[in-house]
Formats: structure tokens, C-alpha cells, sequence
């Protein structure tokens, strides 16, 4: 399954999950497959890598080893820093990244430049979004309603990316001129 | 199995020239997105294929029918018995309530009474509407008069429903709604569906889309 979903910072996502009170590592993981994984689950290195560098910045704190049969299990616990922090990125903006305009345009340029046919540059890219989009709608319809909201992110950004293609698309012979001139 | 296919459609309204040799082949049951932008002729080559509109040339065949050659009488009658309409609005009648208006095809067809209000009343109950059954269109919301004009499209049991930017009046949460109820409702009955959309979200419910610019269209089947 394609993933569309921007990847996030794993560190902010474990923070806010501990806030919620203290979790052993596998626990943490568990939760965040549950409601952030859908196609990607964590591993556990990535769990253990990130948590031993928000123990070193002082972002979570031990809080005690659960016994059990098993190999020891350490459970950590969010600081104060650590609430602040998830505080900062919460109210903290996404920077709005343009991304895929740059190599569309690219492409669009170097067909223009070397005589080959924009438009079909165009035509193919809009071909694959919307394939992509009717994947997404598929699972939407099948989904429940975490899975309708994060589609319906990834389906808003390449609505977003198709209208730059289709006005793009009606101003090709323009940009012909403008790029042969 | 191929249902309908149009050729060489050339269409001017004055000095416009809406179509210029569009082309499009509709199999049965497929859904198929007709996009372009404002002006490309999306909807007039809708309107053709429909046999709502004449094509100055070109031919349109539903089945092994030409409709370029029939009479208007003989369009009409094929339009009531095999094909359903949803369009952005203005499509109900605003005197009746929306169970008659779901009833209208059917006693058009000489049906009586009692049997086209009990198929009305399933089919508002399929697109969730069964409701506002004794409202009028006016009475009801947005999305549920486009529900309303769904079931009566599809009531007949049409083999091809056309859709013209069905959800252009809608939020974005209503027209999922629509879109969502109508494709699963042509699919369980099999009916194809041509949906004229400039919305990419809304070309996502189809299988495949055909791309009309200035009056021409790109149909990747039509090639084969």
C-alpha cells in the first residue's frame, strides 16, 4: 500500500503518548502502530534509539523496571521538558512544503525544451494521481473513520497537485514560447 | 460489452465550437470520469451522448442503436427506459413532495400508484433519504435533495446514468455522501455511470476518466 502520509516525528508522537503516563517501550510501539503505523509499524529500534535520545535530552525520564518473566522491562515517564517540548510542537507549524511542483516542472520544461509533448508528461502524471486517489477512496470507503481522515489528507494534497497540473496543462503552449524563447 | 461509443462529435453553438471530433466508448457497468476545465466541452459531449443534444456530425451508438438517427421521440423514449439523469441542481420537481418526485419516471411509464411509491420509498431508503419522503425539495438540504435526485434517477433500473458535476453544489463531506451512495448503487445494479467532474476527489469514485480539452477527448479505451 502506497503511504502518503507525511512522515512525522516519531519523538513528539512517543512524547504525547507518554503524557498520558508512564509506558514500557513495547507498550509505546503498540500504541503508536494502533493509531499512527497504518501502513508503516515502528520498529522496535526506532523505539529504543528515540527513546534512549529523549532520555539523553532529558525529555522522559526512567521510571522504575516492570518484573515479569521475560527480559526486564524499563518503563519511561515524560518531564516537565518534555511536556513543554510537546507544547512547542503542537503549536508549532508545519512548514508548507512544496514538493513535487518542482520535478513536474521540471519535467514539463525538458519536454518543452527538447520537443517532446508536455502535455503527455501532464496527461500521464494526472493518470497516476488519480489511480493513486482511487486507491485511497477504496480504503477510505472500507475504513473507519481514522483511516477516512488520514486519506483524506493524502487526497486533498493531490487533488491539491492536479489542479497545478491542469493549469498547468492549459498554459503549456504559453510556457512553450516563453521557454524556447 | 461496449454500451454506448460516439465518434468524430462535432458540435458549434454560433461560433463555438463546443466538440471537435470527440470520442468516447462506455462498457457496461463501468463508472468513467469525463473531466477537463470550464469550456472544454465535458458537458456538451455529456448532452450528445445522452441524446440530449443533437451532434452537428458524428454518430452516437447505444448498443447496436444510432441515436443520430432517431427521431426526438424515439430519444426521449430511450432516454426514460435506459438512462437516469443527476445533475448539479434544479432537477426536481418543486411542487411535489420527494417521494413523488422519486415516483415520477415510473408512473410516466404508465405504473400504477401504489407500486411506483413503494419503489420510491425503497430507493429513498437506499440513498438514506427516506426521511424527508413527505418534504418538498425545498424543505430538504443540499445533499439530501441530491440523494432524492439519485434514487429518482436510478429507480427506472437505467443501464447508464449520466451525472453532470453532481456534487458542484455541495460541501465536501455532502458530496462523499452522494458520491459514495450513487457509484454503490450503480454498481449493485450494474448501471454504468458518465461523470461529467472537474473534481478530482469526486473522478476518484470512477474506474477510469476520459479527459476532454478544447472539444477534443483523450479515451485510452476508445483507442484500443
Amino acid at each position: 500500500m502506497m503511504c502518503i502520509v507525511p512522515r512525522m516525528s516519531i519523538g513528539h508522537a512517543l512524547l504525547g503518548l507518554l503524557e498520558g503516563g508512564p509506558r514500557h517501550g513495547y507498550d509505546l510501539k503498540r500504541a503508536y502502530d494502533e493509531r499512527f503505523g497504518q501502513d508503516r509499524p515502528l520498529h522496535y529500534g526506532q523505539v529504543y534509539s528515540t527513546l534512549s535520545r529523549l532520555l539523553k535530552n532529558g525529555l522522559v525520564t526512567e521510571a522504575g523496571v516492570e518484573a515479569g518473566d521475560g527480559p526486564e522491562r524499563k518503563r519511561y515517564a515524560i518531564t516537565d521538558a518534555g511536556v513543554t517540548d510537546v507544547e512547542r510542537w503542537l503549536s508549532t507549524p508545519e512548514k508548507p512544503e512544496p514538493y513535487l511542483q518542482n520535478t513536474l516542472y521540471a519535467k514539463v520544461v525538458l519536454a518543452l525544451l527538447s520537443g517532446r509533448s508536455a502535455a503527455e508528461v501532464l496527461d500521464t502524471q494526472r493518470s497516476a494521481h488519480l489511480n493513486t486517489m482511487r486507491e485511497l477512496t477504496r480504503r477510505k470507503t472500507d475504513g473507519d473513520l481514522a483511516d477516512q481522515l488520514i486519506c483524506d489528507f493524502a487526497l486533498f494534497h493531490l487533488e491539491a497537485d492536479l489542479r497545478w497540473l491542469e493549469l498547468t496543462a492549459a498554459r503549456v503552449d504559453q510556457l512553450a514560447v516563453e521557454v524556447m524563447r | 460489452m461496449t454500451l454506448l461509443r460516439a465518434e468524430g462529435l462535432v458540435k458549434s453553438f454560433g461560433k463555438t465550437h463546443a466538440l471537435d471530433g470527440a470520442g468516447i466508448s462506455i462498457r457496461e457497468g463501468e463508472v468513467v470520469a469525463v473531466m477537463g476545465p470550464s469550456g472544454s466541452g465535458k458537458s456538451t459531449l455529456l448532452h450528445c451522448i445522452a441524446g440530449i443534444l443533437p451532434p452537428d456530425s458524428g454518430t452516437v451508438h447505444y448498443r447496436d442503436r444510432d441515436l443520430t438517427a432517431m427521431s426526438d421521440s424515439e430519444r426521449s423514449e430511450l432516454r426514460r427506459t435506459e438512462f437516469g439523469f443527476v445533475f448539479q441542481f434544479g432537477q426536481l420537481v418543486p411542487e411535489l413532495t420527494c417521494l413523488e418526485n422519486v415516483a415520477l419516471p415510473l408512473r410516466l411509464s404508465g405504473m400504477k400508484r401504489k407500486d411506483a411509491e413503494r419503489a420510491a420509498t425503497d430507493w429513498l431508503a437506499r440513498l438514506e433519504v427516506d426521511g424527508v419522503a413527505d418534504q418538498r425539495p425545498g424543505e430538504t438540504s443540499g445533499g439530501q435533495g441530491q440523494r432524492v435526485a439519485v434514487a429518482r434517477a436510478l429507480v427506472t433500473g437505467p443501464k447508464v446514468i449520466f451525472a453532470d458535476e453532481p456534487t458542484g453544489a455541495l460541501d465536501s463531506l455532502n458530496g462523499e455522501r452522494v458520491m459514495h451512495l450513487l457509484t454503490t448503487a450503480a454498481r449493485e445494479t450494474g448501471a454504468a455511470v458518465v461523470l461529467v467532474t472537474h473534481e478530482p476527489r469526486v473522478a476518484a469514485y470512477s474506474d477510469r476518466e476520459v479527459v476532454v480539452r478544447d472539444g477534443r477527448s483523450r479515451d485510452v479505451e476508445f483507442a484500443r
